[in-house]
């Protein structure tokens, strides 16, 4: 898999879903519309900062609350390549995947990495390179049919390859 | 060479294709049996549409069961089941449950022969964890999932690390499953076994029929487990071999697993439990609760739905009467719970103490029909939540209590330990 490259965006812990997209904006449906909104109550000039394949740097329990897709299909709208964090809570953890997009748990690069430095992800080595200390941290390795699933873009799209597109399964 | 393991890292394993699997380990599992209701169903379907699939990868594994607004409650309700409906025609759903077959999901499953020992059941309910009572791996998951297990037979799944609870000493009388289910909530809290498997064990768990056994799986998500675990014995076997439409393999626990923890509890000293408004947690014995007007209680649900359930509420109820300005509910959790009870006069017995019973659904549980509660109104129920606006209004109280501590509670007006009665005291679990 291609790797990602971006700035790092820092977060605390416990970020919660509500906070990630709050629910006043739940009405919305298109992506992009709630990207604009993504993390707003943290930081309202955040949403507007995130370069594309910027990475999310979070603590523990990244996604807490609701079980709301919303949350991650918000920040991967938003642009943000991946999102590192000390712990996930479990239904984030799902939901992410599900829609597509990289998660990383690990407690030593969540903690050390600055707002701002350059930072690389392979997924497929569960890899993330400090560019500008040079150091590497290592997270925990998707298994192959994981980092399929994010690289169709999310279980959908994953599921309309498998079945050939044609909606006959292929396998 | 084998490795010990717990039944649910084995099913996980045997699943995956793998010899063993580990805590946190994610693994592509195949799946034996999917489940969606009336509410779950229509969005499930039409990420099955997004997805492009154009059948269900095996008809005679998927369920669908209209329950919690059937029958239809009004016109929304009515469109939400004919998509269900016309989804099962169209692809030919083998599991269709039509009114009149109907009841609740996690009553219809087990008796019906369709949630069997060693099976993955992935449903689009939060209370499949209910069928680990028959020793399955059963948890719920999102509508997208369930599209995607529909249509390719398989899912992902992390495995969870198991904690062991086990029980012992003697109950006392009218101490039931749902009792231990609580007292464990209240113990651990409703985040106390997050992201885990629970299975429950010990010398009073293997004395417990199915119906009990499946009322404390049924609540493991309220702990926040992902799903919960009797090993199967000789009661499940004897429980499913008549009803079985699939062979199945049945896992259990090696001796040595490990485990993330083990807690052993004798519960000899242990009262009638009551969970009071607004968490699962906030459990109390039944002797502590304040002896204010109760206005509704209500018997049902997919916690304590069961035939089992019933007959103890009427040997309480029976030659009694409901307390003057209190509603007594009763809604058998399907139409063969309902039948029988009917033969058993357990029916005759509810209404001549003025209960009503009402056909099978999960009606006031979820405030959906059937009996939703006003602002400032308090219920005992036996179901497994009791969040604020669960039965109707925000406002409204809700009570979480066992079968015979709602009849008692019916009988008296206000919540009551079951002896108070002065019932012939018989083994109640
Ligand atoms: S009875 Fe209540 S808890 Fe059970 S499935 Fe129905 S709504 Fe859910």
């Amino acid at each position: 898999m291609r790797e990602l490259r971006g700035r790092v965006h820092r977060v605390g812990d416990d970020v919660d879903t509500d906070v990630i997209i709050p629910g006043r904006y739940l009405a919305l449906t298109r992506p992009e519309d709630l990207a604009r909104h993504v993390l707003e109550d943290l930081d309202p000039e955040l949403a507007r900062r995130i370069r594309p394949g910027d990475v999310l740097v979070a603590g523990k329990n990244f996604g807490c609350g609701s079980s709301r897709e919303h949350a991650p299909v918000a920040l991967k709208a938003a642009g943000v390549g991946c999102v590192i964090a000390g712990s996930f809570a479990r239904i984030f953890y799902r939901n992410a995947i599900n829609v597509g997009l990289p998660i990383l748990e690990c407690p030593e690069a969540a903690r050390e990495l600055e707002a701002g430095a350059a930072v690389s992800v392979d997924l497929t080595r569960g890899a993330i390179r400090d560019e500008g200390s040079g150091r590497e941290y290592r997270a925990a390795v998707f298994p192959p049919f994981v980092l399929e699933i994010i690289r169709a873009g999310g279980l959908v799209p994953y599921v309309r390859r498998r079945l050939g597109g044609d909606g006959e399964a292929v396998s | 060479m084998a490795r010990p393991q717990t039944i649910a890292e084995k099913i996980l394993a045997a699943h995956a294709g793998l010899e063993f699997v580990e805590p946190g380990q994610l693994v592509l599992v195949r799946v034996d049996f999917l489940l969606a209701n009336d509410i779950t169903a229509p969005p499930a379907i039409e990420a099955f549409r997004k997805m492009g699939a154009r059948r269900v990868f095996d008809r005679s594994r998927l369920a669908l069961v209209p329950d919690h607004f059937a029958p239809a409650r009004d016109v929304a309700a009515a469109e939400l089941l004919r998509v269900t409906r016309d989804f099962a025609r169209e692809h030919d759903v083998e599991h269709y449950f039509e009114v009149g077959e109907m009841g609740i999901e996690h009553v219809v499953l087990p008796e019906s022969g369709l949630a069997l020992p060693g099976e993955v059941i992935l449903g689009a309910d939060s209370h499949t964890c209910t069928y680990g009572a028959l020793g399955a791996f059963a948890c719920g998951v999102g509508s997208t999932d369930l599209a995607a297990a529909m249509a390719l037979g398989e899912t992902w799944l992390k495995v969870p690390p198991t904690v062991r609870f086990e029980f012992t000493g003697r109950l006392r009388p009218w101490v039931s499953a749902k009792d231990l289910i609580l007292h464990t909530i209240g113990r651990i809290g409703v985040d106390g076994a997050r992201y885990q498997a629970m299975e429950f064990a010990g010398p009073l768990i293997e004395a417990m029929d199915m119906a009990g056994r499946m009322t404390m799986a049924n609540m493991a998500v309220e702990a926040g487990a992902k799903t919960g675990l009797v090993n199967p014995d000789a009661t499940t076997l004897e429980y499913v071999a008549p009803r079985a439409r699939r062979p199945f393999s049945p896992a259990r626990s090696d001796p040595d697993a490990r485990y993330e923890a083990v807690h052993r509890w004798d519960v000899s000293d242990l009262e009638p439990q009551v969970s009071l408004p607004h968490s699962p947690e906030n459990v109390v014995p039944v002797t502590e609760v304040d002896p204010v007007p109760i206005d509704q209680v209500f018997i049902g649900t997919c916690t304590n739905g069961r035939l089992e359930d019933l007959r103890v509420a009427a040997r309480l109820l029976k030659g009694r009467r409901v307390a003057r300005g209190l509603r007594c509910l009763v809604i058998p959790g399907s139409q063969a719970v309902y039948l029988q009870a009917l033969r058993e006069g357990i029916i005759e017995a509810f209404i001549e103490a003025g209960c009503i019973v009402s056909t099978s659904t999960c009606g006031p549980c979820i405030g959906g029909h059937m009996g939703v509660l006003a602002e400032g109104e308090r219920a005992v129920s036996t179901n497994n939540r009791n969040f604020y606006g669960r039965m109707g209004a925000r406002g409204a109280f809700n009570y979480l209590a066992s079968p015979a501590v709602a009849a008692a509670t019916a009988v008296l007006g206000r919540v009551a330990h079951p002896a108070e009665l002065g019932v012939p005291v018989e083994e109640v679990a």
